[in-house]
């Protein structure tokens, strides 16, 4: 732990002028993840801004007929609306099977798809870790690995001394669910105003695992879009984890179905919410039988690298995610009418 | 024998007598203490798992704002004894584990003290370090003796030979996880020395005030009136804080660095799993022989486990197997490898909890092998005496406790492989046993104060009811309503008291109090004067050495095993206890579904995962390290049948706290097994070892 300075600026403009004036400095929204790694000695900011009450809170309709989440709206709020649990059920489940509902209660809109990895070497400031401190090299290979990915690695048991190992994945729930939804990120920043696609806000780690997202520093996330579903169209996310309830996910699926088209988007398995477009493609028009849903998946996982390590690895992911998806799709189709 | 006392008070289910202070915030926990300017200690860990610190820098820390004091291996004061090493904190630069103490920080603040714990510069010559516990060791050795003072091997007949002849025979390795007790309340301590630092004040949060207090008076060679260990409450304990760990003496330490000023630790929970003690893995290989109407011909289990290798903690793991079932050939041994690792210690039923494991899971698959139902099975095998002392027993009714739990369940229409929607159905069952004990010391003085009686002996309460529950006993020890009687516990003012742990506690202290009241009476008859006072003393209670005296019990579990994700729920967990007579059904209720949900955690969630290359648990904290939590239980009952046994004490009480979680994990694997035809030998059973055995 470490003292920082800490500001609560008076509105959006002034606090991305704050952070991008100070290279050490971070955006806090609900902290609850944010203030664990101050504590932990994971984040070490010479200055915390407080971004919670100047970007929005309010969930609006939009003219297309989609929906509009601010920034400050929390996880529990958007759950609970109506809107968006008849609409986009699938972010509604997705909310609500993540942390608690204190957690939830703080945890906002923003913050929730910005949360960091709960790699345990990441969060242990004893071990090597690239994305903490980039070029010392990775813990988790060969280590504690149930929790890491299978898809977009370079391969298994990458090289743990090389400064671009990363194994790690993305939390969050929420950003599986936005992900299957094409969802658009509204931002401001030093160079202005921006809108991301939802999926390409998450990155692999590439050469540089410290860097989960493309957002720049002093960039702020003040709404994120979500685009109108055609009618008739049905969502549903599903996780899969050790425990029932305040676990993270071990892999999860968020899957958006109407005719002919299917969106398919996984948690747990990478770097990043994990669009699976190859098997999307495959089933694209086609109908989801138990049959071609498993071949898609095949294809989808055919690139997929079992990471091994302590107690048996984490290879049991690729079967896993496989029936997942099969089972959420099963739920989804035979629910129509 | 002895007449038990005739129950008035003894039987109701009083609510606590601290509940209100506790759901008010107004019950005061070791750390909140309300002391003057109370100091903040935070410790430093050490990051390397064998080897030795060769230089502390401590300047950057110490130039910091608020700090008053660091200590580090090379200025600490001495200590008058280091013979136990876990104890010895501060005395040696040699590291024996990951997360040691090299140093603490004192400072006006508890945020100041944990800045400048991180800015402490440790620079270590390291070694090699060996943590991996494998059966295959070369280096394991066999204790003098396992904990609880039990024999390290045992023999009797030929198991080898029977298991070569039988007509079945069951040859299997079990294994259990690392656990770590994590009790809600971390490990905490005030401790204040008066400004000559001749008298130390301690407020702990501790299993028993006086233990903890013989631990630091030998550490740092004080008499007993030198120092005063205050601990009214306790959020939970588990045996982790049965013996006082490192982080008392820290703290000890500590405030004799500022004589007359109060100093506050509580490890974090992340050092919780360094420092705290934890359960040692086992590796169990079991051996089953038996002809093919299920009458054991043999019965074996070796055990494999670790020890630190600056202090030996060796778990009883195999000592249930000794007494459970009659067979003529037996056998028990019991292995340690001592690994660079930190201390294990007690965890709630030492020895019987992984100890019942194993054996309860091989009777199931011997069961299966034979075509007998496993309750039944169990049955065919009640010894009439204790296979082991050959002694009777004060009373066991595990019989009774399967059949009527079975009865209850409906074991009968049980599911063989069923399918109910997406999920597979199947039901467990497994035994439970737990010693009765009574430990040798305690004392309890009585008097009439203000018309009512007061009793004061420095029992614990860990949240497990002695509050409420050793009124109730003195009350009828006294023939007296319960409103009239107050024990006051937990201070060493008031007269010693063994160690709430071994479900001794009720036994041992009623007894003591019992004693007390009838010398009360026969004293001072039934119209006391105030002020009139006797003692009590456990060894004045009668004894009886002549029966094996155990608890038991049998739990029932349906396992639901989702058949795409091999999710596990466990909808339903029935426990039928043999447990003596209960003092306070709502404290016992509390205890036994307590016990059975720590089992069920232990089963599908608990693993402290051990890292060997670095020699540390990864997931060390509480969103890593699963506990179950509430959506994890569906419905659970505990019940109990009424048993008298003349011989355990004149309560007729034989101790609750610990028989729960024993069996849970066995009836668990077991029923998950009838659903799905997988077994999980290697707990916990997670979705991914079922996986490749689902349709
Ligand atoms: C015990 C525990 C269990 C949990 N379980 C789950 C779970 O099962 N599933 C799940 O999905 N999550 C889970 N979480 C994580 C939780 O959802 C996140 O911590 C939360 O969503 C983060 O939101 P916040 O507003 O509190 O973010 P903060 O902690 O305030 O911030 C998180 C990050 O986002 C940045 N940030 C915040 N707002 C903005 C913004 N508007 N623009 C740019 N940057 C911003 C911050 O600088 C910081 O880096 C759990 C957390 C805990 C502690
Ligand atoms: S997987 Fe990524 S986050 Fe985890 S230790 Fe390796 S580099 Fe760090």
């Amino acid at each position: 732990m470490k003292p920082f300075a800490f500001a609560r600026p008076g509105d959006v403009a002034e606090a991305v002028r704050e952070v991008a004036a100070e290279p050490n400095a971070v955006f806090l929204a609900g902290g609850t993840n944010l203030v664990d790694h101050l504590r932990l000695g994971v984040a070490r900011p010479e200055l915390v801004v407080d971004v919670r009450t100047l970007t929005s809170r309010e969930i609006t309709d939009l003219d297309d007929g989609g929906l509009r989440l601010g920034a400050a709206s929390t996880n529990s709020e958007v759950a609970a609306d109506r809107r968006v649990w008849e609409r986009y059920p699938v972010l509604a489940q997705a909310l609500l099977a993540g942390a608690t509902g204190q957690l939830r209660n703080m945890a906002t809109t923003g913050g929730n798809p910005l949360q960091r990895t709960r790699c345990p070497y990441f969060q242990d400031v004893t071990t090597p870790c690239n994305k903490r401190e980039p070029g010392t090299g990775c813990s988790a290979v060969g280590g504690y690995v149930r929790y890491h990915a299978i898809l977009g690695t370079p391969g298994a048991l990458p090289d743990p001394t090389a400064p671009e190992t990363c194994i790690a994945t993305h939390p969050s729930d929420m950003a599986v669910a936005l992900a299957a939804l094409d969802a658009r990120v509204h931002t401001i920043g030093p160079a202005g105003v921006r809108t991301i696609p939802f999926v390409d806000l998450h990155r692999l780690p590439g050469d540089d695992p410290s860097r989960d997202t493309v957002l720049e520093h002093g960039e702020l996330i003040t709404a994120i879009d979500l685009p109108p579903l055609p009618e008739g169209t049905r969502s549903a996310y599903r996780k899969v984890r050790d425990r029932a309830s305040y676990a993270f996910a071990l892999v999860s699926v968020a899957a958006v179905v109407d005719d002919g088209d299917v969106r398919i988007a996984l948690g747990g398995v990478a770097h990043k919410p994990w669009r699976a477009s190859r098997a999307e493609e495959i089933l694209r028009g086609g109908p989801l039988t138990e049959h071609a849903v498993r071949a898609a998946m095949d294809a989808e996982l055919a690139a997929a690298q079992p990471q091994p390590g302590v107690e048996s690895g984490n290879g049991f992911k690729i079967p896993l995610v496989a029936r997942t998806v099969a089972a959420t799709l099963r739920g989804l189709t035979e629910e129509q009418p | 024998m002895t007449d038990l006392l005739e129950p008035r008070a003894i039987g109701q289910a009083l609510v606590r007598r601290d509940g209100e202070a506790k759901v008010r915030g107004t019950a005061t926990y070791a750390y909140e203490t309300p002391v003057e300017d109370p100091a903040y200690c935070h410790p430093v860990q050490a990051t390397i798992a064998r080897g030795r610190v060769t230089a502390v820098d401590t300047t950057a820390a110490a130039a910091l704002d608020g700090v008053l004091r660091i200590l580090t291996p090379f200025d600490a004061e001495r200590l008058a004894s280091t013979e136990d090493a876990e104890y010895a904190v501060l005395q040696s630069p040699e590291i024996a584990f990951r997360g040691q103490l090299v140093g603490v920080v004192i400072a006006e603040t508890s945020e100041v003290a944990r800045q400048a714990a991180d800015a402490v510069v440790v620079t270590y010559a390291e070694q090699e370090h060996d943590s991996t516990l494998a059966v295959d060791r070369d280096d394991l050795y066999a204790p003098e003796q396992v904990n609880a003072g039990h024999e390290t091997d045992t023999a009797e007949g030929d198991v080898a030979a029977a298991m070569a002849t039988a007509e079945v025979s069951i040859e299997r390795t079990y294994s259990t996880a690392m656990y770590h007790n994590n009790p809600l309340e971390p490990h905490a301590t005030t401790a204040l020395w008066d400004a000559d630092a001749q008298f130390l004040t301690l407020w702990d949060s501790t299993q028993g005030v006086h233990p903890d207090r013989a631990a630091v008076c030998e550490v740092f060679g004080l008499d007993q009136e030198q120092v005063r260990v205050v601990c009214p409450y306790v959020g939970g304990g588990f045996g982790s804080k049965g013996r006082p760990h490192a982080n008392v003496m820290l703290a000890a330490m500590a405030a004799r660095a500022l004589p007359g000023r109060p100093v506050k630790l509580a490890l974090t929970r992340q050092q919780m799993f360094f420092l705290a003690g934890y359960r040692t893995p086992t590796i169990q290989q079991l051996q089953l022989a038996a002809d093919r109407r299920g009458r054991l011909q043999a019965i074996a289990i070796d055990v494999v486990e670790q020890t630190s290798r600056i202090k030996e903690f060796a778990e009883q793991t195999g000592v249930p197997t000794r007494m459970m079932y009659a067979a003529p050939n037996r056998r028990s041994t019991h292995r340690l490898a001592a690994l660079d690792v930190p201390v294990p210690s007690w965890f709630r039923a030492p020895g019987e909890c992984p100890g019942m494991f194993g054996p309860e899971v091989a009777m199931d698959e011997l069961a299966e092998e034979l075509g007998i139902d496993p309750v039944e099975l169990r049955i065919r095998n009640e010894p009439e005496v204790d296979p082991e002392t050959k002694k009777p027993w004060s009373s066991r009714n595990l019989v009774r406790c399967l059949r009527e739990g079975a009865e209850r369940f409906g074991w009968a229409d049980r599911p063989r492989g069923r399918r109910d929607g997406d999920w597979l159905v199947g039901y467990g069952v497994a035994s439970s046993v737990y010693p009765t004990m009574r430990q040798a010391t305690s004392t309890a003085t009585l008097r009439f104060e203000d018309g009512r009686y007061v009793a004061e002996i420095g029992a614990a309460d860990l949240g497990t009811g002695a509050w409420t529950i050793l009124p109730q006993i003195t009350a009828d020890a006294l023939d007296v309503d319960v409103a009239d009687v107050e024990v006051r516990i937990g201070d060493t003012r008031y007269p010693t008291a063994s160690v709430a742990g071994g479900s001794s506690g009720t036994n041992t202290w009623g007894s003591a109090l019992v004693v007390a009241a009838r010398a009360f009476r026969d004293k001072f008859g039934g119209s006391p004067a105030d002020g009139d006072e006797v003692s009590g003393d456990v060894d004045q209670a009668a004894k009886d050495d002549a029966h094996a005296p155990y608890a038991f019990g049998a739990q029932f579990v349906e396992a639901r095993v989702h058949a795409d994700t091999g999710e596990i729920r466990l909808p339903r967990l029935l426990g039928v206890f043999g447990v003596g007579r209960v003092v306070n059904p709502r404290t016992a209720r509390s205890q036994l579904i307590g016990g059975m949900t720590m089992g069920l955690s232990m089963a599908l969630h608990e693993n402290s995962v051990w890292d060997p290359r670095i020699g540390q648990v990864a997931n060390h904290d509480l969103a890593e390290y699963h506990i179950t939590v509430n959506a994890d239980v569906g419905e659970i009952e505990a019940l109990w049948i009424d048993e008298h046994d003349p011989y355990v004490n004149v309560m007729g009480t034989k101790g609750i706290g610990e028989i729960g979680i024993t069996g849970t994990a066995a009836a668990v694997v077991n029923a998950v097994h009838a659903a799905t035809g997988v077994r999980v030998r290697d707990l916990p059973v997670t979705l991914d070892k079922l996986l490749p055995g689902l349709p």
